[in-house]
């Protein structure tokens, strides 16, 4: 299945080579930004954090923490004023004049070693005065809710954002498709329902930490672990009004992301205490506890689904009002909250929608990217309405969604027609593998038994004109460097690159390196390692950068050799002439050109190739309607089923196996994608089963590994089918789309139906822990 | 604060170090002897990264306090290849596409070693037992297990 890595590996693309990053994390040679050496200059960040949800700072009294031996300052919201975010800039470096959540930074020390600077926060005293905290997020959008942002009205955003003033809703996105009241007296059957889906953690096993320095001539270097090294460049330099040339990012490999090092988080942090204590490196690690309380998370979802069919099944309306729980800032949720709207449908054609997807400010944790953006929410919504449909209308799931799931060709809620999908093959594939028409008796007179499908899209989420870029250096060793600014964040994306440079090229997937670390001084630029778009936007850059390296060579050559370069091709390596059969290696042209006819000089030199990729085709979306010609770049879709037992005395529910279906335009590494959708379902399966921040107060109660369990190797199914189905994508390299985040998009709400199946229960508030469904078989009856 | 001076066999070689009796294990290797292939998750012994064979067993190095190791013998990720060839289980976990972000991958391959090392002929359950303490959030386990099983079935192997 792997092919062994002393071959030369030819046209690589769609097969499994072996990756090309992983030789060094088995021998632990590997570096991430932690294991970086840097002396014994280097000194340490801790944070005093806020304890309320929602107060004014009455007064910061550091003046015993600045006495302790080894402190070295201190810095507060007043040294930073300025705003910074992705899409909604409405945060500071630190607490300004109140805090907004539980964990929130207020006062940033700085000292020789760690220990002395928790003690140095220790000393610190911060007088508050509480105010109403709002922890509820359809509270929090109307009018009684106190505000949590009074200067909402001036934050400045990107004109895809709709803030409402004077409130707490800081993005409302609208889609008003065909006459929604007009289908509800046509529907033969109605669904309505409220899905409440808790906050989870990303739960990287690497925490965050970030190492800043500002030299003495103002020129500051981040050492991060982040999925975004040009966006930190572009923020945090202008937050702090110094050019982006001399605001340096090194980002080393990273030990899982999944969103949550997405964007500027804690860096800032480091960022902002190196620019007032210049000169040594300071570095900030989160400890675990913090990782789970003060950072991104997956922001909760309040959705109210109604949805209709007529009485063959067939969809046609669908209202959804979705309230994001965005948390004290939403600078990067408020996007989730578009990609939730422009997407609200699910992959299903309904000709009559009304979708309201309305991000809220409470006083929970920060709302930010996570593995899904926004889509493993709504279909738990959705697809679990979809569930309940088939039921009431008396159809089988698998032909309900066959019936109803999206095609190419359709015009979808935003007006964008869509290109061609495979998911009807993907749901056919997956109720093959579960030999869905069977109903296996349970394995024990304790269990119920019972089987589940759920469906899965979603689109890259970025601004419309998001950019890659890419670099192939040609080598005198025949080998080719190719540089890149996307991160090897665990995906596989530096072998994805490999492969799809050797096939434009003409060389061996074994003679390609891509460059790393990702350094924003060197690298060429990249816009986020998110939204699942590196494959399909930076392979573009990387296949185009090679095509100008090809024609730079096949030129030379032909010029030397007096022919078209339409003759030439390269192969294996080599340039070789159809017509008069020469060959030369490339090793021996990339660098130091060849010799025209007759002694008459040289031609070429080294040769590097560039290529970049911006899709020039997004454009807005009306405000009111939500309609425009072309919402996003492309949805990846698939299908999803599970094969559940539960068991009746403990509540405690077995998935006996699985069956993943995504289909990819193009797989570039097979084996890959598979691994993406195992990893990715059982992420999914852990937030279905286990995973949910236990909110009291706006306090997280379960900040640890031993409260917030997540699947271990004791909790997995053995069996995992997986399904690569290939309809091209028009612009895609060798017609490839992301597959990244997809596979845990349908996890919930499969086991979801598996469940219903099982006991006839439905339990709309995941996770599906082993008390809530004892609890639940309790009270319906099915258990004494 | 009170210094121990240890003497220990780590990967090997015989080391001295003067430690501080607060440092854990953990932190001795990292940042005293430089050996940061060890990785540091959570630093309260519930996520398996910072796995190391201590005296044949599997030990989270950030619950072992370094000054009690005086006289053990220690190997970290750092010593399972030996002489340039890749342990059997370094060479089946890339085989079997088991290694994503890499950050939780020294801690499993510690602790398939130690499973390997007091049971050649371990079952799927025992796998998934020996590494049910080291959470990994990329591949979903299962290619893990199957590089572990391999790794044992090919030990076997070689020994008839």
């Amino acid at each position: 299945m792997v092919v062994a890595q002393n071959t030369r590996t030819n046209n690589p693309v769609g097969k499994s080579v072996a990756r090309n990053d992983v030789l060094e994390k088995v021998t632990g040679g590997a570096t991430y930004t932690d294991d970086i050496q840097f002396g014994p200059g280097l000194l340490h960040c801790r944070v005093k954090r806020s304890p309320h949800p929602h107060a004014l700072i009455k007064k910061i009294d550091y003046s015993k923490a600045l006495k302790l031996p080894g402190v070295k300052g201190v810095a507060t919201g007043d040294d930073f004023p300025d705003l910074i975010g992705l899409y909604l800039k409405d945060r500071c470096f630190f607490a300004r004049g109140k805090v907004r959540f539980v964990g929130e930074a207020v006062v940033g020390v700085v000292a020789t070693t760690e220990e002395i600077a928790e003690a140095a926060v220790d000393l610190i005293d911060v007088e508050y005065e509480l105010l109403t905290p709002v922890l509820d997020p359809e509270f929090g959008a109307s009018p009684e809710a106190p505000l949590i942002h009074p200067d909402l009205g001036n934050y400045d955003h990107p004109n895809f954002i709709f803030p409402v003033a004077n409130s707490n809703i800081s993005n409302h996105f609208k889609i008003r498709k065909g006459d929604i009241e007009a289908a509800w007296t046509q529907c033969a059957a109605i669904v309505e329902h409220t899905f409440r889906i808790p906050h989870v953690q990303h739960v990287p096993i690497e925490p965050h930490v970030a190492v800043a320095k500002c030299e003495d001539n103002g020129q500051v270097t981040l050492w991060a672990s982040t999925q975004s090294p040009f966006a930190q460049r572009a923020l945090l330099a202008k937050a702090l009004h110094i050019p982006e040339s001399d605001f340096r990012v090194i980002a080393p490999l990273i030990g899982g992301g999944f969103g949550c090092k997405a964007g500027v988080t804690m860096e800032a942090i480091p960022v902002a205490m190196a620019m007032k204590y210049k000169g040594q490196p300071i570095k900030f690690r989160l400890t675990r506890e913090e990782e789970f309380y003060t950072n991104f998370v997956r922001q909760g979802l309040v959705i109210k689904i109604k949805v209709g069919c007529d009485k063959e099944g067939n969809l046609l309306a669908l209202q959804n009002r979705m309230y994001w729980d965005g948390g004290a800032y939403t600078e990067y949720g408020v996007n989730v909250t578009r990609a939730g709207g422009y997407s609200s449908t699910g992959p299903y054609d309904i000709p009559n929608v009304a979708t309201d997807s309305i991000c809220v400010y409470t006083n929970h944790p920060v709302g930010g990217a996570y593995r899904g953006f926004g889509m493993a929410e709504l279909h738990t919504g959705v697809d679990q309405a979809m569930d309940m449909l088939a039921a009431k209308i008396g159809l089988d799931p698998v032909e309900f969604h066959k019936k109803n799931c999206v095609q190419g060709g359709d015009v979808l809620a935003t007006g964008m027609v869509i290109h061609d999908v495979g998911i009807k093959e993907c749901i056919e594939k997956v109720a093959q593998a579960l030999d869905w028409e069977i109903k296996d008796k349970p394995s024990a007179p304790n269990k119920l038994r019972g089987k589940g499908v759920a469906l899965a899209w979603k689109a890259p989420a970025m601004p419309p004109n998001a950019g890659s870029s890419a670099l192939v250096k040609m080598n005198s060793d025949g080998t080719v460097t190719v540089s890149v600014g996307g991160q090897e964040i665990g995906q596989g994306t530096f072998t994805a690159m490999a492969q799809i440079a050797a096939e434009a090229l003409g060389v061996p997937y074994e003679n390609v390196k891509v460059s790393g670390p990702i350094d924003t001084r060197y690298s060429p630029y990249e816009w986020q390692t998110v939204a699942s778009r590196l494959t399909w936007s930076m392979g573009n850059a990387v296949r185009n950068a090679a095509l100008d390296a090809r024609k730079k060579v096949l030129d030379v050559v032909a010029e030397a050799w007096g022919e078209d370069a339409k003759d030439l091709d390269i192969k294996d390596g080599y340039v070789i002439s159809y017509k008069t059969e020469e060959s030369v290696s490339i090793k021996d042209i990339v660098v130091y050109g060849l010799p025209k006819p007759n002694d008459g000089g040289w031609i070429g030199g080294p040769i590097v190739g560039a290529g970049s990729f911006m899709p020039s085709y997004v454009t807005g979306l009306d405000a009111e309607t939500g309609q425009g010609n072309r919402a996003v770049v492309h949805y990846t879709t698939g299908a999803q089923g599970v094969e559940i037992e539960v068991d009746k005395e403990t509540g405690r529910i077995e998935v006996l196996r699985a069956a993943c279906a995504f289909d990819v335009g193009k797989a570039i590494n097979p084996d890959m994608v598979r691994q993406q959708m195992e990893g990715g379902f059982i992420q999914g399966l852990s937030s279905a089963l286990f995973e949910g921040c236990q909110l009291v107060d706006g306090v997280m109660r379960n900040p640890s590994f031993v409260d917030y369990r997540i699947a271990t190797a004791a909790d997995v199914p053995a069996e995992i089918d997986t399904f690569i189905i290939e309809h091209a994508q028009d612009d895609g390299p060798f017609g490839a789309r992301g597959i990244g985040e997809h596979p845990l998009v349908p996890s919930i709400a499969a086991v979801a139906a598996a469940l219903y199946d099982a006991t006839g229960l439905r339990i709309t508030n995941p996770p599906f822990s082993a008390e809530k469904v004892y609890l639940a078989l309790l009270e319906a009856g099915l258990v004494e | 604060m009170s210094f121990h001076r240890i003497t220990i066999r780590i990967n090997g070689n015989l080391e001295q170090v003067d430690v501080p009796g607060n440092l854990t294990l953990l932190q001795m290797l990292r940042d005293k002897l430089g050996l940061t292939g060890t990785k540091n998750g959570c630093a309260s012994g519930e996520c398996g990264a910072c796995t190391v064979i201590l005296n044949g067993d599997a030990v989270n190095s950030c619950m072992v306090v370094a000054a009690e190791c005086d006289g053990a013998e220690i190997t970290t990720i750092e010593g399972l290849a030996s002489s340039g060839d890749l342990d059997m289980v370094q060479k089946m976990i890339l085989e079997e596409g088991g290694v994503q972000c890499g950050f939780c991958t020294p801690g499993i391959l510690m602790s398939a070693r130690a499973l390997l090392n007091r049971n050649p002929h371990p079952t799927e359950f025992d796998i998934r037992d020996a590494i049910s303490g080291n959470l990994c959030r990329c591949t979903g386990y299962n290619r893990i297990v199957t590089a572990i099983s391999r790794a044992a079935e090919a030990e076997s192997a070689a020994v008839k």
